[in-house]
């Protein structure tokens, strides 16, 4: 109904404007103004119902303003023109990005996938203007319209990762802050040639994450690079872990969110499985279950960003360096103090001997004490309902 | 009051007003009040970092304030059961050193334990099979005995250790560091036993029991109905009619009503967190 309206009003137009149009089509390709007689209109729909109709107004303010319809349009050469066209080429111009683009992961989304991010053709302004769906403010929710859709994150495999940016330190710092220089979708994955991070030339593959995150991170990056983790990622150690594997990639929490806090020494555990089931047992960890942040947890000992093993004389779990860090927290730490032992293991009888056998004999107090005592209740019980129900209140 | 109103766990048969003794002083009934309350108040923020993982020690934190209150109140619940184990010091150096009561070290009137304690506990093993008659208590019956004396090393060993994390740079002044690990381990496993053990052993042995049930008020009142006292600790009862105390000064009226209800609620409501806690910590303990 709607699409045969739209297309009687072009016919009207087409008769009201016949007398012109066939002897300039003839001629030359046709002007802008041409074009917009039937394209200019509001409303103005294809056979198919498809919009046809380009806002003059929007047009002259755009950056293509000065370009003629046909430069993009180069299959019309004059008019009438035939009902399907070719599509536009970007790349006749653009030809970087449409090769990176070609290269991309977006390159088969669309017939033409500027569209996507750039919006409606006709109306593209600098990405300098707030209006443009490319200003760093609108990233997010440009990418988002086919990212925070479940359908196609099922697609194509992918996590739902707009709503974890948008809970995001990046995302915070971007909408609710407005803060320009915040990463937004397109500072890590870039812009024009994202690729799947499983390709080594990709902004976000393993190995290239630090340099990613470096470009506004530079103070941890150096650190990183500094720290065994860094190091090891270096030498091409597979189990090295990157930013994103203690950061994560898009939910990204501020360290000091009590959130972050309660988490974190969890995923340090992932790979530390023997020293993070150690420390469960400690005070430290109990209370941080508990949801109290002031409590040593896996960083506070051995740093974050430039962790070096113990036996690094520059580490802040060396032994030469243990009352300085215990002190952090433990005013008055000394020698002996800093013998506790923070990943101590009870089950371990030949390392902890001595907490091996309090650990038994406590165990072995507990069961022999409520076992007995449990019998001789359950016994008891036993015994005086009886008796009180065969003889009376009483029996001595 | 007469005793029809008084309506205790026993009738008496007569219309005589019933015959109270005297079992704790004042003293010792506001000190076992004490150790409750804070015992009672160092498992609920003791419990719930033992089991720190669970959920429900984890909504308890939340629910109180968060870690930081549950530290606050367990420490300020380890003062004051200090100050009440050092008051009961004080008054055994006192009895024992200077008024030199001999009783309370040795004896009927103490609770080191004997050797008629070893036999009663033999004979009631053999009374729970229908293989005797049941023995006959004295003042302090075995297993009172060994309660007080669980209580005795328990806070010994729980407060020792609490002090020495507490303070633990300046406890490194005198043990290894590596200790602290064993004042944890001992903290917490002999706080579980001794939270477990309160929570069934003392629970039932003292209150729960059939002839006790639903709760021995005498620890609130200080006062043990006649026929009450005879029937439970007939060795000490007889001694004292030997003796000619019976009628003495240890004899009294009926405690106030108000007392006994009042005893009635706090020991009712904590018997009650008593038995939540004990739910939810053998829950988690063999879930884990």
């Amino acid at each position: 109904m709607g699409a045969n309206m739209g297309w009687s009003v072009v016919a009207i137009l087409l008769l009201a404007l016949g007398g012109s149009v066939p002897a300039l089509a003839a001629a030359t390709a046709p002007q802008n103004a041409t074009c917009l007689a039937c394209h200019g209109q509001p409303g103005a729909t294809g056979p198919s119902g498809r919009s046809i109709s380009v806002s003059p107004s929007h047009f002259a303010k755009s950056v293509h303003s000065s370009l003629s319809c046909t430069s993009c349009h180069t299959s019309i050469t004059g008019y009438p023109h035939p009902a399907t066209v070719q599509p536009v080429q970007c790349g006749t111009c653009h030809s970087t990005e449409a090769s990176d683009v070609t290269a991309s992961v977006h390159a088969k989304v669309a017939a033409v996938p500027c569209l996507g991010c750039h919006g409606n053709p006709h109306e593209i302004v600098p990405a300098t203007d707030s209006s443009s769906p490319v200003y760093p403010l609108n990233v997010p929710r440009t990418c988002g319209t086919c990212h925070s859709n479940p359908a196609m994150a099922k697609q194509y495999g992918l996590p739902n990762v707009y709503s974890m940016y948008m809970d995001s330190i990046h995302g915070f710092a971007l909408t609710k802050e407005g803060l320009l220089v915040a990463a937004s979708c397109s500072s890590c994955h870039g812009t024009h040639k994202i690729l799947s991070h499983t390709n080594p030339q990709s902004r976000t593959y393993r190995t290239n994450i630090p340099d990613t995150c470096g470009t506004c991170h530079e103070g941890p990056k150096v650190a990183y690079f500094a720290g065994i983790h860094g190091q090891r990622l270096k030498a091409g150690d597979p189990r090295a872990p990157t930013c994103t594997d203690c950061h994560t990639a898009h939910h990204i929490a501020q360290v000091e969110t009590v959130a972050w806090q309660m988490k974190t020494s969890a995923t340090c555990g992932n790979c530390h499985k023997q020293e993070y089931v150690t420390y469960l047992d400690t005070f430290h960890a109990q209370v941080s279950a508990l949801g109290y942040t002031e409590t040593a947890h896996c960083w506070n000992c051995h740093g974050n960003h430039d962790i070096l093993p113990p036996s690094n004389p520059q580490s802040t779990v060396n032994p030469a360096n243990l009352v300085t860090t215990c002190g952090r927290c433990h005013a008055g730490a000394s020698e002996r103090f800093v013998s506790y032992q923070p990943h101590a293991d009870p089950r371990n009888r030949q390392d902890y001997p001595l907490l091996w056998t309090v650990t038994l004999f406590m165990n072995l107090l507990l069961i022999s004490v409520l076992g007995f005592f449990g019998i001789h209740t359950v016994l008891w019980f036993i015994r005086s309902t009886f008796s009180r129900q065969s003889g009376g209140r009483r029996q001595p | 009051m007469s005793a029809d109103i008084d309506r205790g766990g026993f009738m008496e048969q007569t219309d005589q007003p019933a015959r109270y003794h005297v079992r704790f002083t004042l003293g010792q009934r506001y000190l076992h009040a004490v150790v409750f309350s804070t015992f009672i108040g160092l498992a609920l923020t003791g419990l719930p970092l033992r089991f720190s993982h669970s959920a429900w020690a984890e909504g308890f934190a939340h629910a109180v304030g968060g870690f930081a209150a549950i530290l606050f109140f367990h420490k300020f619940c380890g003062v004051l059961l200090t100050a009440a184990f050092l008051i009961h010091l004080g008054d055994l150096f006192r009895r024992g050193a200077i008024k030199k009561e001999k009783g309370i070290f040795w004896g009927p009137d103490s609770l080191v334990p004997r050797g008629k304690d070893f036999v009663d506990l033999y004979r009631h093993i053999r009374w729970f099979f229908w293989r005797g008659p049941r023995p006959k208590f004295d003042r302090y019956a075995y297993w009172e005995k060994f309660d007080y004396w669980a209580v005795f090393w328990g806070m010994a060993i729980i407060g020792l250790s609490g002090y020495a994390m507490w303070f633990a740079p300046l406890a490194a002044k005198i043990i290894p560091g590596s200790w602290l690990n064993i004042a944890l381990v001992l903290h917490g496993e002999e706080a579980l036993l001794a939270v477990w053990f309160i929570f069934v052993v003392h629970f039932f042995n003292t209150h729960l029991r059939p002839g006790s049930f639903p709760m021995d008020l005498v620890i609130f009142t200080g006062k043990e109905r006649d026929k009450e006292f005879q029937e439970k600790r007939p060795v000490e009862y007889e001694r004292l009619r030997q003796e000619g105390r019976l009628e003495g000064e240890m004899t009294t009226v009926a405690p106030a009503r108000w007392l006994k209800n009042f005893g009635r609620i706090v020991g009712a409501a904590i018997i009650v967190t008593g038995f939540i806690l004990l739910v939810l910590t053998l829950a988690t303990f063999f879930n884990a």
